[in-house]
């Protein structure tokens, strides 16, 4: 739990942000989801932001001081420059393939937006379709991510104005992958987004989806969005997360999903540049049988900082999860790996592997890593291992003793142990784009004469 | 240990553990000598006249006591570990209680009251066989005051100082006055703070430069008095490239309600020394229904200068809660810290604990190997700590934490801290937690062992990395001790 010690002073105008968004939008359509947010913002207020301060686990290595100095407002809708499709194209992982959802400063744009309704799948507005729909929307939205205790879904829960709903179909097999694009475009310092993101997968259905952040401009601003995946019994997710903001912003990132019996859900992350990024996964095995796999690799330069947070429960028997991180530190940056299995009284056969490996490029850098295992079962076999250090001495020398330019091995020893984790990434154009990233992010890496 | 081979090995399968009587449950009847109920600073200024202390010695404790208060105000009583207690009503015990005749120290075993060397004899120390033995000398803690003290005369000889806590105030007032709460200082936690406002006694040990201490130094401690707390420290110094081993040994009699056993023990290794420091804690566990039992909040920690090595092996098999984290700081160039743990956990028994290396200088080298066992409703939990400061170059850990569960209302927990600021460092950590293998189990089952025998040979194997870091009488006790533990635990 965390309670803040002292309010903040910024809080005064997140407040004038919900009073604002409350006048605006002349009260929710949806009744439910108008008494969530009103849950959301007083639990906020109650909790404040969270500090460093002894005892508070779950913040214990990422210090958000700069959130009660610097507010960060909410952009209203009509404030949306002029983006066009061939600005996104450039800037962004993209495929006229691919069922695309817009996303520019948190509000969902139809008119950019691709492919969104193929058989079996419905990709629309989250908040008109609660309107819309009524029940079975609002029933989910906020049942994943649970406001209680957690500062930024109710911060998110409160303040978001446009999201995406994504509904896949009971037995839908979704060929090509559904990508919702956040785009952040180049306005005026200090915006606060906060995207929000519903998946509906359907029992037996399979679909891949890729979630992306990008900002177009380099000034500061805070992300905080907020995923719910609610898998259906036996059903595949494929998630890909993208994360490529600029360093003076804040990004704190919330994923909750819950797997029924036998769901498999697949995530892997590729997370570089914030300021201040934080990464808050939770998977929940609520049926027998599920499997899980959440995989990320993160890189950080400067004086950047990423923190990740992933926790794994498992409920049920049969169980099996896999939590695999690498990271990339450089410069004066700091990284934080914590890590969390938790297996509950009689989840039995449980199988649950935790990775954390970092390579450390310079002086300065500082990683945390922290993977724990909480076990109340007998019959499981569950495993974890870190490791930290720099870049192989021998492997250096392999490649420089056959002609290889010092900078050309550095860089492919670099980009050879982020490849583990990038070559997961699906579908293929994806991989490549991100290929592409790294070519350009790893020679800028501040690593004191070994690239 | 002479109590190993006294020990019957009572094996039977229907026996439930907590069945068996606690071995070493007696209470002895010694009129103590007590300090007033609670604590204040009246009570410090007691203990603190009653041991004649020097003036410098009676303002560390209240200062102690001072900042005690302030932590006691603002709730600092540590709360992060994974362990479950009331609330402690730290004016509900008694700080000091002193065996009758303690002023008048015993010069000889035959000055000792017998109805004390009783006790020992029921706990397998047999003084006066002591000197016959391996070569083991016993500076015994009664209650809080040493009693007796044996080898001292051929401890001497080298220069090597091992006695009672309050003989080394009296006696080496420099030596003590120069390193006390240099390793754990009075503000260094809760626990640590209230320790060093009440300590009653303890064990000091002295090595001078380049002696090899030739006997293991062993202390027994007991906790006896009904409702005392016991408040133990203990400060080991090895001066420059001097070796000593030091064993610590414990059991308790059967209490109805839980003591609150707050323990500091410091270790000063200067260049070039090593220190090895080896624990085997039996306390009373609490009964089958998780009722009494003792409360071990200990802070142990050292300090390895340049090329020194500091060594610590623990098995855990007793106490209600034990939240124990003995730690290295490595602070010198070339320093060496290891970490040897079995910690078991059966009935209602807690255990959160594991160990802290903190790299400070350059070429540091640290080796954590910790095992866990949970059976019945117990709770085990790993948490350490591995701290590269940003100039400890080249500095290398590895760390390796196994958890085994027996039965399924148990619970085994990893939680470890790697913390890295110089990228130079190499760290790898592993981990892994499961019940005895199914197969190991059925290979040893059908060449005719029963489950209990299989289960324990293979708890046996698991562990040995870390018994075999014990010195050798030690070792059989406790693989002895993990033997009896379990005991109904399986089947």
């Amino acid at each position: 739990m965390t309670t803040a010690a002292a309010p903040s002073p910024t809080i005064a105008s997140y407040a004038r942000d919900f009073d604002e968004l409350k006048k605006s939008r002349g009260g929710d359509a949806s009744p439910l989801l108008a008494s969530l947010r009103e849950r959301a913002w007083s639990e906020f207020e109650r909790l404040g932001f969270p500090t460093t301060r002894r005892g508070n686990e779950l913040w214990k290595y990422t210090d958000l001081r700069r959130l009660d100095s610097e507010a960060f407002t909410r952009v209203s809708a009509d404030s949306i420059g002029d983006i066009t499709a061939e600005t996104i194209r450039e800037r962004s992982p993209w495929s006229d393939d691919w069922h695309t959802a817009v996303v520019i400063d948190g509000q969902f744009v139809s008119a950019l937006s691709r492919n969104l309704s193929v058989e079996g799948l419905s990709i629309s507005e989250l908040v008109q379709s609660a309107a819309d729909d009524g029940q079975s929307v609002d029933l989910a939205l906020g049942k994943l991510a649970v406001i209680e205790g957690n500062p930024f879904v109710a911060l998110n829960t409160a303040l978001f104005e446009s999201g995406v709903l994504i509904c896949v179909a009971d037995g839908a097999e979704i060929e090509r992958p559904v990508h919702v694009l956040n785009l952040f475009t180049d306005g005026a310092d200090n915006r606060a987004f906060y995207p929000r993101t519903l998946l509906q997968a359907g029992a037996n259905s399979n679909v891949t989806v890729i979630e992306s952040f990008v900002s177009l401009g380099a000034g500061p601003q805070l992300v905080a969005p907020v995923f719910e995946i609610a898998l259906g019994s036996g059903s595949h997710v494929r998630h890909c997360r993208v994360q490529l903001e600029n360093d003076r912003s804040v990004h704190l990132g919330t994923t909750r999903v819950d797997l029924p019996a036998n769901s498999e859900f697949n995530s892997t992350t590729f997370a570089t540049g914030p300021a201040i990024g934080r990464n808050d996964v939770h998977t929940r095995l609520s049926g027998e049988g599920a499997a899980c796999t959440l995989h990320g690799l993160y890189i950080t330069n400067g004086s950047s900082h990423q923190d990740n947070e992933i926790s794994t429960t498992h409920e049920k028997p049969h169980g099996t999860s896999h939590q695999y991180y690498k990271g990339i530190l450089a410069g004066k940056s700091r990284a934080v790996f914590s890590g969390k299995v938790l297996v509950k009284p009689g989840a039995m056969k449980t199988v649950a592997q935790q990775k954390d490996l970092n390579l450390l490029l310079s002086r300065g850098v500082e990683i945390d890593t922290k993977p724990s295992l909480e076990i109340y079962a007998d019959d499981v076999k569950c495993a974890h291992g870190a490791t930290a250090g720099h870049v192989d001495p021998n492997m250096l020398f392999y490649l420089l003793s056959r002609g290889v330019s010092h900078h050309e091995a550095a860089k492919m020893l670099i980009i050879g142990f982020a490849s583990e984790i990038v070559d997961e990434f699906e579908p293929a154009p994806l991989r490549e784009y991100l290929y592409r990233k790294l070519e350009q992010i790893v020679p800028e890496l501040e690593s004191e004469g070994i690239l | 240990m002479t109590t190993s081979s006294k020990q019957p090995q009572k094996i039977s399968r229907n026996t439930d553990l907590s069945d068996q009587e606690y071995r070493w449950g007696f209470v002895t009847d010694v009129d103590a000598d007590m300090a007033p109920k609670g604590l204040s600073e009246d009570v410090v200024r007691f203990i603190s006249a009653r041991k004649s202390e020097p003036e410098w010695l009676l303002e560390w404790r209240l200062k102690a006591y001072r900042h005690w208060l302030t932590l006691q105000a603002s709730d600092a009583e540590p709360k992060w570990a994974k362990v479950k207690y009331p609330p402690i009503d730290y004016q509900d015990m008694f700080y000091y209680s002193a065996p009758k005749r303690a002023e008048d120290a015993p010069q000889s075993l035959d000055e000792v009251d017998p109805e004390l060397l009783e006790a020992f004899e029921k706990l397998g120390v047999p003084l006066h066989e002591r000197e016959k033995l391996a070569g083991v000398a016993v500076d015994a803690v009664f209650d809080s005051v040493s009693v007796a003290t044996t080898f001292a005369a051929k401890l001497e000889e080298l220069g090597i100082i091992f006695c009672s806590f309050s003989e080394a105030v009296k006696n080496h007032p420099d030596l003590v006055r120069k390193h006390l709460g240099s390793v754990v200082p009075y503000t260094d936690n809760f626990f640590a703070t209230l320790n060093s406002a009440v300590f009653s006694d303890g064990s000091f040990a002295y090595v001078p430069p380049g002696v090899r201490c030739p006997i293991e130094l062993m202390t027994y401690f007991r906790i006896n008095t009904e409702g005392s707390g016991q408040f133990e420290r203990t400060l080991i110094i090895a001066d420059k490239g001097a070796f000593v081993s030091y064993l610590e040994g414990c059991t308790a009699p059967i209490r109805r309600t839980s003591q609150l056993h707050a323990a500091v023990v410091e270790l000063v290794a200067l260049d070039d020394s090593e220190i090895k420091y080896s624990t085997v804690q039996n306390w009373f566990p609490g009964t089958k229904e998780g009722v009494g039992g003792v409360y071990n909040f200990v802070t142990k920690r050292g300090r390895a200068d340049r090329a020194a090595k500091i060594s610590w092996t623990q098995v855990e098999t007793g106490s209600a809660i034990t939240w124990k984290y003995p730690s290295v700081i490595l602070r010198g160039d070339n320093s060496v810290g290891e970490f040897y743990s079995v910690a078991l956990t059966n009935n209602y028994q807690q255990a959160d604990t594991g160990t802290k290396m903190i790299h400070i200088g350059k070429n540091t080298k640290s080796t954590i190997v910790a095992k866990g066992i949970s059976a019945g409703h117990g709770q085990n939990t790993y948490r350490g700590q591995v701290k590269i400061m940003p100039g400890a170059e080249n500095a290398t850990n590895h760390t390796q934490c196994d958890s085994l569960l027996i039965g399924d209302k148990c619970g085994a927990h990893t939680v470890p801290y790697i913390e890295v600021q110089n990228p130079t460092a190499r760290l790898e950590h592993e981990a892994s937690t499961s019940k005895v293998s199914d197969d190991q189990l059925f290979y040893l089952m059908q060449r005719g062992i029963s489950d209990e025998e299989a289960h324990h040979m293979i708890i046996t194997g698991w562990s040995r990395d870390v018994i075999k870091e014990l010195p050798f009488e030690f070792a059989m006790e406790a693989s002895q001790l993990l033997k009896v533990s379990l005991e109904g635990a399986v089947g």
